[in-house]
Protein backbone atom coordinates (compact mmCIF):
# COMPACT_ATOMS: atom_id res chain seq x y z
CA UNK A 1 0.00 0.00 0.00
CA UNK A 2 2.68 2.42 1.16
CA UNK A 3 4.47 1.52 -1.92
CA UNK A 4 1.48 2.55 -4.58
CA UNK A 5 1.04 6.04 -1.69
CA UNK A 6 4.52 6.74 -2.47
CA UNK A 7 4.18 6.54 -5.98
CA UNK A 8 1.58 9.18 -6.33
CA UNK A 9 2.98 11.59 -4.27
CA UNK A 10 6.14 11.02 -5.82
CA UNK A 11 4.29 11.56 -9.46
CA UNK A 12 2.47 14.96 -8.36
CA UNK A 13 5.70 16.59 -6.50
CA UNK A 14 9.30 14.29 -7.59
CA UNK A 15 9.23 17.02 -11.13
CA UNK A 16 10.88 13.77 -12.66
CA UNK A 17 12.09 13.74 -16.31
CA UNK A 18 10.23 10.16 -16.74
CA UNK A 19 6.96 8.91 -15.77
CA UNK A 20 7.06 7.45 -12.48
CA UNK A 21 4.94 4.48 -13.86
CA UNK A 22 8.14 3.84 -16.11
CA UNK A 23 10.17 3.13 -12.69
CA UNK A 24 11.05 0.64 -10.79
CA UNK A 25 10.66 0.52 -7.09
CA UNK A 26 15.18 0.65 -7.08
CA UNK A 27 15.31 3.09 -9.77
CA UNK A 28 17.56 6.07 -8.91
CA UNK A 29 15.20 9.05 -8.77
CA UNK A 30 18.37 11.44 -9.30
CA UNK A 31 19.00 9.67 -12.43
CA UNK A 32 15.69 10.47 -13.04
CA UNK A 33 15.85 14.09 -12.45
CA UNK A 34 15.04 14.82 -8.83
CA UNK A 35 16.20 17.89 -7.51
CA UNK A 36 17.19 18.97 -4.52
CA UNK A 37 14.23 21.89 -4.79
CA UNK A 38 11.67 18.65 -5.24
CA UNK A 39 12.98 16.86 -2.53
CA UNK A 40 11.60 19.51 -0.51
CA UNK A 41 7.73 19.32 -1.92
CA UNK A 42 8.20 15.41 -1.36
CA UNK A 43 9.49 15.60 1.75
CA UNK A 44 6.70 17.79 2.78
CA UNK A 45 3.97 15.87 0.91
CA UNK A 46 4.96 12.48 2.31
CA UNK A 47 5.05 13.90 6.09
CA UNK A 48 1.46 15.66 5.36
CA UNK A 49 0.07 12.07 3.93
CA UNK A 50 1.46 9.68 5.83
CA UNK A 51 1.32 12.36 9.12
CA UNK A 52 5.27 11.63 10.19
CA UNK A 53 7.66 14.06 10.90
CA UNK A 54 11.02 12.66 9.08
CA UNK A 55 14.23 13.26 11.60
CA UNK A 56 17.35 14.85 10.69
CA UNK A 57 19.13 12.16 10.68
CA UNK A 58 16.89 10.40 8.11
CA UNK A 59 17.34 13.35 6.08
CA UNK A 60 19.86 12.56 2.86
CA UNK A 61 20.68 12.25 -0.10
CA UNK A 62 19.89 8.55 0.19
CA UNK A 63 16.88 8.44 1.31
CA UNK A 64 15.49 10.28 -1.56
CA UNK A 65 17.48 7.99 -3.52
CA UNK A 66 14.93 5.58 -4.96
CA UNK A 67 11.21 4.57 -4.21
CA UNK A 68 11.91 1.66 -2.17
CA UNK A 69 14.09 3.54 0.16
CA UNK A 70 11.34 6.22 0.74
CA UNK A 71 9.22 3.41 1.51
CA UNK A 72 11.46 1.92 3.99
CA UNK A 73 11.95 5.05 6.11
CA UNK A 74 8.14 5.53 6.06
CA UNK A 75 7.18 2.00 6.86
CA UNK A 76 9.36 3.00 9.62
CA UNK A 77 8.30 5.78 10.98
CA UNK A 78 4.69 5.02 10.75
CA UNK A 79 5.13 1.58 12.63
CA UNK A 80 6.92 4.18 15.22
CA UNK A 81 4.02 5.77 15.19
CA UNK B 1 33.99 3.92 3.28
CA UNK B 2 36.79 2.08 2.57
CA UNK B 3 39.39 3.62 4.99
CA UNK B 4 38.99 6.58 7.34
CA UNK B 5 42.36 7.08 8.58
CA UNK B 6 42.01 8.96 11.29
CA UNK B 7 44.21 7.42 14.12
CA UNK B 8 46.84 9.97 12.88
CA UNK B 9 50.31 10.43 14.20
CA UNK B 10 51.05 11.65 18.11
CA UNK B 11 50.95 14.75 19.20
CA UNK B 12 54.85 14.79 19.91
CA UNK B 13 55.81 13.74 16.14
CA UNK B 14 52.54 16.03 14.86
CA UNK B 15 54.30 19.24 16.86
CA UNK B 16 57.67 17.91 15.66
CA UNK B 17 56.28 18.00 11.87
CA UNK B 18 54.68 21.45 12.19
CA UNK B 19 58.01 23.50 13.23
CA UNK B 20 59.55 21.79 10.42
CA UNK B 21 56.57 23.45 7.83
CA UNK B 22 56.81 26.77 9.86
CA UNK B 23 60.67 26.53 8.66
CA UNK B 24 60.07 26.15 5.09
CA UNK B 25 57.55 28.60 5.57
CA UNK B 26 59.85 31.46 6.83
CA UNK B 27 63.07 30.08 4.68
CA UNK B 28 61.53 29.28 1.51
CA UNK B 29 57.37 30.44 1.28
CA UNK B 30 57.32 33.63 2.59
CA UNK B 31 60.58 34.97 0.61
CA UNK B 32 59.19 34.07 -2.60
CA UNK B 33 55.24 34.66 -1.91
CA UNK B 34 55.97 38.44 -3.63
CA UNK B 35 57.83 37.24 -6.84
CA UNK B 36 54.89 34.22 -7.15
CA UNK B 37 52.11 36.56 -6.98
CA UNK B 38 53.64 39.46 -8.55
CA UNK B 39 54.27 37.13 -11.82
CA UNK B 40 51.38 34.50 -11.28
CA UNK B 41 53.91 32.09 -11.02
CA UNK B 42 53.61 28.50 -9.98
CA UNK B 43 55.28 28.52 -6.43
CA UNK B 44 57.59 25.41 -7.58
CA UNK B 45 60.73 26.16 -4.25
CA UNK B 46 57.62 25.78 -2.17
CA UNK B 47 56.34 22.79 -3.50
CA UNK B 48 59.56 21.64 -3.81
CA UNK B 49 60.26 22.39 0.01
CA UNK B 50 56.94 20.47 0.50
CA UNK B 51 57.84 17.54 -1.29
CA UNK B 52 60.97 17.18 0.85
CA UNK B 53 59.46 17.15 3.76
CA UNK B 54 56.91 14.47 2.26
CA UNK B 55 54.04 16.23 3.18
CA UNK B 56 52.70 15.10 -0.54
CA UNK B 57 51.81 12.03 1.08
CA UNK B 58 50.79 13.58 4.10
CA UNK B 59 47.38 12.23 4.52
CA UNK B 60 48.23 8.83 2.72
CA UNK B 61 48.17 5.85 5.32
CA UNK B 62 51.50 4.85 6.79
CA UNK B 63 51.63 1.68 5.78
CA UNK B 64 51.19 2.94 2.10
CA UNK B 65 54.45 4.97 2.71
CA UNK B 66 52.56 7.88 3.17
CA UNK B 67 52.83 9.92 6.66
CA UNK B 68 49.03 9.04 7.90
CA UNK B 69 47.77 12.42 9.09
CA UNK B 70 44.38 12.56 10.41
CA UNK B 71 41.95 15.07 8.77
CA UNK B 72 42.66 17.68 11.65
CA UNK B 73 46.61 17.53 11.28
CA UNK B 74 46.09 18.15 7.62
CA UNK B 75 43.82 21.10 8.16
CA UNK B 76 46.42 22.27 11.01
CA UNK B 77 49.55 22.10 8.33
CA UNK B 78 47.08 24.20 5.73
CA UNK B 79 46.96 26.62 8.39
CA UNK B 80 50.05 27.17 8.99
CA UNK B 81 51.08 27.25 5.41
CA UNK B 82 48.56 30.02 4.81
CA UNK B 83 50.92 32.06 7.05
CA UNK B 84 53.43 32.13 4.46
CA UNK B 85 51.89 32.16 0.72
CA UNK B 86 48.05 31.63 -0.11
CA UNK B 87 48.81 29.87 -3.50
CA UNK B 88 51.03 27.66 -2.16
CA UNK B 89 48.63 26.85 0.67
CA UNK B 90 46.03 26.34 -1.61
CA UNK B 91 47.42 24.32 -3.87
CA UNK B 92 48.50 21.83 -1.28
CA UNK B 93 44.79 21.61 -0.38
CA UNK B 94 43.74 21.12 -3.54
CA UNK B 95 46.20 18.45 -3.80
CA UNK B 96 44.86 16.84 -0.84
CA UNK B 97 41.42 17.00 -1.12
CA UNK B 98 41.92 14.35 -4.33
CA UNK B 99 44.59 12.01 -1.83
CA UNK B 100 41.29 12.12 0.24
CA UNK B 101 38.96 11.07 -2.25
CA UNK B 102 41.32 8.32 -3.37
CA UNK B 103 42.08 7.04 0.19
CA UNK B 104 38.55 7.33 1.32
CA UNK B 105 36.38 5.47 -1.43
CA UNK B 106 39.22 3.35 -3.28
CA UNK B 107 41.55 1.70 -1.14
CA UNK B 108 39.83 -1.58 -1.47
CA UNK B 109 41.23 -1.89 -5.20
CA UNK B 110 44.46 -2.72 -5.14
CA UNK B 111 44.88 -0.87 -8.39
CA UNK B 112 44.31 2.62 -6.13
CA UNK B 113 46.08 1.32 -3.37
CA UNK B 114 49.12 1.09 -5.32
CA UNK B 115 48.72 4.74 -6.93
CA UNK B 116 48.74 5.77 -3.53
CA UNK B 117 52.07 4.44 -2.76
CA UNK B 118 53.48 5.82 -6.10
CA UNK B 119 51.93 9.28 -5.00
CA UNK B 120 53.54 9.06 -1.67
CA UNK B 121 57.02 7.62 -3.02
CA UNK B 122 57.34 9.68 -5.85
CA UNK B 123 55.44 12.30 -4.33
CA UNK B 124 53.09 12.95 -7.23
CA UNK B 125 50.97 16.32 -7.39
CA UNK B 126 47.59 16.09 -7.97
CA UNK B 127 44.69 18.28 -9.52
CA UNK B 128 41.07 18.49 -10.47
CA UNK B 129 39.12 19.26 -13.28
CA UNK B 130 35.77 19.45 -11.65
CA UNK B 131 34.34 22.42 -12.98
CA UNK B 132 33.33 22.36 -16.64
CA UNK B 133 32.38 24.63 -19.73
CA UNK B 134 28.41 24.75 -20.48
CA UNK B 135 27.92 23.69 -16.82
CA UNK B 136 30.06 25.99 -14.46
CA UNK B 137 30.74 25.27 -11.17
CA UNK B 138 27.49 22.51 -10.49
CA UNK B 139 30.09 19.86 -9.61
CA UNK B 140 27.03 17.63 -9.77
CA UNK B 141 26.58 17.72 -13.57
CA UNK B 142 29.15 16.71 -16.47
CA UNK B 143 28.49 16.79 -19.82
CA UNK B 144 31.71 14.60 -21.14
CA UNK B 145 31.63 10.83 -20.66
CA UNK B 146 33.93 8.12 -20.25
CA UNK B 147 34.53 6.62 -23.55
CA UNK B 148 34.50 3.04 -23.01
CA UNK B 149 36.14 0.57 -25.56
CA UNK B 150 37.24 -2.98 -23.68
CA UNK B 151 39.45 -2.24 -20.64
CA UNK B 152 40.49 0.82 -21.77
CA UNK B 153 38.92 4.54 -22.09
CA UNK B 154 39.05 7.99 -23.45
CA UNK B 155 37.89 11.09 -21.51
CA UNK B 156 37.79 14.54 -23.34
CA UNK B 157 36.38 17.67 -21.20
CA UNK B 158 36.36 21.24 -21.66
CA UNK B 159 37.62 22.62 -17.71
CA UNK B 160 37.12 26.12 -17.76
CA UNK B 161 39.60 25.85 -14.80
CA UNK B 162 42.03 23.57 -13.61
CA UNK B 163 44.56 24.72 -11.06
CA UNK B 164 48.38 23.99 -11.42
CA UNK B 165 47.13 22.03 -14.72
CA UNK B 166 50.57 22.11 -16.14
CA UNK B 167 52.63 21.48 -13.21
CA UNK B 168 50.55 18.35 -11.94
CA UNK B 169 51.44 14.74 -12.38
CA UNK B 170 47.72 13.18 -12.33
CA UNK B 171 43.89 14.62 -13.09
CA UNK B 172 41.13 13.79 -11.15
CA UNK B 173 38.30 14.72 -13.68
CA UNK B 174 34.44 14.14 -13.15
CA UNK B 175 32.46 12.64 -16.28
CA UNK B 176 29.46 11.14 -16.82
CA UNK B 177 29.91 7.54 -16.39
CA UNK B 178 28.67 6.17 -19.69
CA UNK B 179 27.75 8.57 -23.27
CA UNK B 180 24.05 7.24 -22.68
CA UNK B 181 23.80 8.41 -18.67
CA UNK B 182 22.36 11.42 -17.54
CA UNK B 183 24.30 14.36 -16.39
CA UNK B 184 24.44 13.67 -12.48
CA UNK B 185 25.60 9.97 -12.81
CA UNK B 186 29.29 10.42 -12.42
CA UNK B 187 32.44 8.79 -11.76
CA UNK B 188 35.38 10.57 -10.96
CA UNK B 189 38.15 9.74 -13.16
CA UNK B 190 42.21 9.34 -12.11
CA UNK B 191 44.53 9.99 -15.55
CA UNK B 192 48.04 10.40 -15.61
CA UNK B 193 50.00 12.67 -17.39
CA UNK B 194 51.50 10.28 -19.16
CA UNK B 195 48.20 10.06 -21.26
CA UNK B 196 46.81 13.17 -21.72
CA UNK B 197 47.09 16.58 -23.16
CA UNK B 198 46.28 19.66 -21.87
CA UNK B 199 45.54 21.94 -24.84
CA UNK B 200 45.55 25.85 -23.34
CA UNK B 201 42.11 27.77 -23.91
CA UNK B 202 41.88 30.32 -20.66
CA UNK B 203 44.91 32.58 -19.28
CA UNK B 204 44.88 33.15 -15.17
CA UNK B 205 45.51 36.56 -14.62
CA UNK B 206 43.57 37.51 -11.60
CA UNK B 207 43.29 39.39 -8.40
CA UNK B 208 44.72 36.48 -5.93
CA UNK B 209 45.77 33.17 -5.71
CA UNK B 210 47.85 33.95 -8.47
CA UNK B 211 50.34 31.61 -7.96
CA UNK B 212 47.54 28.65 -8.37
CA UNK B 213 48.24 28.92 -11.83
CA UNK B 214 44.30 28.05 -12.50
CA UNK B 215 44.09 27.89 -16.26
CA UNK B 216 41.35 26.54 -18.01
CA UNK B 217 42.35 23.53 -20.96
CA UNK B 218 40.97 21.38 -23.26
CA UNK B 219 41.94 17.70 -21.34
CA UNK B 220 42.41 14.53 -24.13
CA UNK B 221 42.98 11.94 -22.05
CA UNK B 222 42.95 8.32 -22.04
CA UNK B 223 43.62 5.11 -19.75
CA UNK B 224 42.39 2.07 -18.38
CA UNK B 225 39.16 1.62 -16.72
CA UNK B 226 40.51 0.32 -13.17
CA UNK B 227 41.74 4.27 -12.68
CA UNK B 228 37.87 5.05 -12.48
CA UNK B 229 37.28 5.19 -8.36
CA UNK B 230 34.74 2.39 -7.94
CA UNK B 231 32.26 4.32 -5.52
CA UNK B 232 29.92 6.93 -7.16
CA UNK B 233 31.10 10.43 -7.39
CA UNK B 234 27.73 11.62 -5.59
CA UNK B 235 29.05 9.51 -2.50
CA UNK B 236 32.83 10.72 -3.18
CA UNK B 237 31.49 14.34 -3.02
CA UNK B 238 29.44 14.32 -0.16
CA UNK B 239 31.47 12.19 2.39
CA UNK B 240 35.08 13.51 1.11
CA UNK B 241 35.18 16.07 -1.21
CA UNK B 242 32.64 18.57 0.24
CA UNK B 243 33.79 18.64 3.71
CA UNK B 244 37.69 17.98 3.02
CA UNK B 245 37.44 21.10 0.87
CA UNK B 246 35.85 23.41 2.90
CA UNK B 247 37.64 22.58 6.32
CA UNK B 248 40.82 22.56 3.79
CA UNK B 249 40.08 25.55 2.46
CA UNK B 250 38.90 27.24 5.65
CA UNK B 251 41.88 26.53 7.64
CA UNK B 252 44.57 28.28 4.64
CA UNK B 253 42.22 31.09 4.90
CA UNK B 254 42.34 30.66 8.42
CA UNK B 255 46.66 31.06 7.76
CA UNK B 256 46.56 33.99 5.84
CA UNK B 257 44.09 35.68 8.40
CA UNK B 258 46.12 35.08 11.31
CA UNK B 259 49.37 36.05 9.63
CA UNK B 260 47.61 39.47 8.82
CA UNK B 261 46.54 39.53 12.25
CA UNK B 262 50.23 38.75 13.26
CA UNK B 263 51.20 42.11 10.83
CA UNK B 264 48.85 44.34 12.71
CA UNK B 265 50.09 43.02 16.14
CA UNK B 266 53.91 43.75 14.62
CA UNK B 267 52.69 47.16 13.65
CA UNK B 268 51.18 48.54 16.94
CA UNK B 269 54.02 47.20 19.03
CA UNK B 270 56.69 48.68 16.66
CA UNK B 271 54.34 52.26 17.27
CA UNK B 272 54.62 51.85 20.83
CA UNK B 273 57.99 51.35 20.80
CA UNK B 274 58.52 54.84 18.87
CA UNK B 275 55.97 56.48 20.26
CA UNK B 276 54.46 55.38 23.47
CA UNK B 277 52.26 58.37 24.25
CA UNK B 278 50.42 58.31 20.85
CA UNK B 279 46.78 57.15 21.25
CA UNK B 280 45.61 53.69 21.45
CA UNK B 281 43.25 53.80 18.65
CA UNK B 282 45.15 50.89 16.73
CA UNK B 283 45.60 48.84 19.50
CA UNK B 284 41.57 48.80 20.38
CA UNK B 285 41.66 48.13 16.97
CA UNK B 286 43.87 45.21 17.11
CA UNK B 287 41.44 43.81 20.10
CA UNK B 288 38.64 43.50 17.83
CA UNK B 289 40.22 42.33 15.56
CA UNK B 290 41.43 39.45 17.56
CA UNK B 291 38.01 38.08 18.71
CA UNK B 292 37.06 37.84 15.31
CA UNK B 293 40.08 35.44 14.67
CA UNK B 294 39.26 33.74 17.38
CA UNK B 295 35.68 33.48 16.03
CA UNK B 296 37.25 32.02 12.91
CA UNK B 297 39.43 29.45 14.16
CA UNK B 298 37.25 27.83 16.50
CA UNK B 299 34.50 27.40 13.60
CA UNK B 300 37.16 25.95 11.47
CA UNK B 301 39.01 24.32 14.16
CA UNK B 302 35.43 22.56 15.52
CA UNK B 303 34.04 21.57 11.94
CA UNK B 304 37.12 19.98 11.45
CA UNK B 305 36.93 17.58 14.58
CA UNK B 306 33.53 17.17 14.26
CA UNK B 307 34.33 15.44 10.42
CA UNK B 308 36.99 13.54 12.09
CA UNK B 309 34.64 12.34 14.54
CA UNK B 310 31.97 11.08 11.90
CA UNK B 311 35.07 9.46 9.81
CA UNK B 312 36.84 7.75 12.63
CA UNK B 313 32.85 6.09 13.40
CA UNK B 314 32.68 5.54 9.77
CA UNK B 315 29.45 7.02 10.42
CA UNK B 316 28.59 7.31 6.46
CA UNK B 317 24.66 7.73 7.72
CA UNK B 318 25.69 11.07 9.20
CA UNK B 319 28.21 12.32 6.50
CA UNK B 320 24.91 12.17 3.87
CA UNK B 321 22.16 13.57 6.00
CA UNK B 322 21.41 17.42 4.62
CA UNK B 323 22.05 18.57 8.31
CA UNK B 324 25.66 17.82 7.86
CA UNK B 325 25.90 19.40 4.49
CA UNK B 326 24.40 22.74 5.81
CA UNK B 327 26.95 23.10 8.53
CA UNK B 328 29.88 22.23 5.89
CA UNK B 329 28.28 25.15 3.56
CA UNK B 330 28.12 27.53 6.69
CA UNK B 331 31.91 26.46 7.37
CA UNK B 332 32.51 27.88 4.15
CA UNK B 333 30.27 30.87 4.07
CA UNK B 334 31.67 32.08 7.39
CA UNK B 335 35.42 31.29 6.55
CA UNK B 336 35.32 33.06 3.33
CA UNK B 337 33.34 36.23 4.52
CA UNK B 338 35.91 36.52 7.98
CA UNK B 339 38.60 36.33 6.42
CA UNK B 340 37.75 39.63 4.36
CA UNK B 341 36.59 41.31 7.32
CA UNK B 342 39.62 39.97 9.40
CA UNK B 343 42.44 41.30 6.81
CA UNK B 344 40.80 44.74 5.84
CA UNK B 345 40.48 45.48 9.67
CA UNK B 346 44.44 44.28 9.73
CA UNK B 347 44.99 46.84 6.97
CA UNK B 348 42.93 49.67 9.01
CA UNK B 349 45.75 49.51 11.98
CA UNK B 350 48.66 48.89 9.57
CA UNK B 351 47.36 51.88 8.14
CA UNK B 352 49.62 53.45 5.21
CA UNK B 353 52.14 50.75 5.39
CA UNK B 354 49.88 47.93 4.91
CA UNK B 355 48.69 49.58 1.80
CA UNK B 356 52.51 50.31 0.28
CA UNK B 357 53.26 47.15 -1.54
CA UNK B 358 57.26 47.71 -0.65
CA UNK B 359 56.84 47.55 3.60
CA UNK B 360 56.69 44.55 5.22
CA UNK B 361 53.28 45.60 6.77
CA UNK B 362 52.07 44.93 2.70
CA UNK B 363 48.73 43.50 3.07
CA UNK B 364 47.99 43.55 -0.62
CA UNK B 365 48.40 40.19 -1.55
CA UNK B 366 46.10 39.25 1.51
CA UNK B 367 43.18 41.59 0.26
CA UNK B 368 43.22 40.05 -2.92
CA UNK B 369 43.95 36.86 -1.81
CA UNK B 370 41.14 37.04 0.95
CA UNK B 371 38.56 38.15 -1.95
CA UNK B 372 39.01 35.12 -3.89
CA UNK B 373 37.74 33.10 -0.74
CA UNK B 374 33.76 34.16 -1.20
CA UNK B 375 34.27 33.50 -5.01
CA UNK B 376 35.44 29.80 -5.44
CA UNK B 377 32.26 27.80 -5.37
CA UNK B 378 30.27 31.11 -5.08
CA UNK B 379 28.99 31.66 -1.76
CA UNK B 380 25.42 32.45 -3.57
CA UNK B 381 25.13 29.50 -4.87
CA UNK B 382 26.25 27.74 -1.55
CA UNK B 383 23.83 29.74 0.06
CA UNK B 384 21.30 29.26 -2.63
CA UNK B 385 21.88 25.39 -1.90
CA UNK B 386 21.35 26.02 2.13
CA UNK B 387 18.36 27.52 1.68
CA UNK B 388 16.39 24.90 -0.17
CA UNK B 389 18.46 22.32 2.05
CA UNK B 390 16.90 24.49 5.49
CA UNK B 391 13.67 23.42 4.20
CA UNK B 392 14.18 20.38 5.33
CA UNK B 393 16.34 20.92 8.75
CA UNK B 394 14.83 20.60 11.98
CA UNK B 395 16.67 22.92 14.02
CA UNK B 396 19.30 22.20 16.77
Amino acid sequence: MTVQKVREILEKNGRLSTSVTDLANDSDLYNAGLTSLATVGLMLALEDEFNIEIPDSMLGRKTFSSIQSIVDVVEQLTQKA
Amino acid sequence: MEHTNQAGISKELFEKLLEEVHKIGEEVMRPNARDVDANARFPQESIDAIKKLKLIGAYIPTELGGLGLNITQLARVCEALGQYCGSTAMIFAMHQIQVACAVNHGLSNEHFKNYLMKVASDSRLLASATTEMGIGGDLRQSICAVEQNGDSFTLTKNAPVISYGKQADDLFVTSRRTPDSPANDQVHVVVSKEDYELEPSMAWDTMGFRGTCSEGFLVKSKGHIKQIIPAPFADILSQSMHPTSHILWGSLWLGIATDSVNMARAFVRDMMKKNPNAPQTAALRLAEVHSVLQLMRENVHGCAEHYQQLLSENNVEALDTFSFSVKINNLKIASSSLIIDIVSRSLLICGIAGYRNDTKYSLSRHLRDAYGASLMVNNDRIMNHNATLLHMHRGE
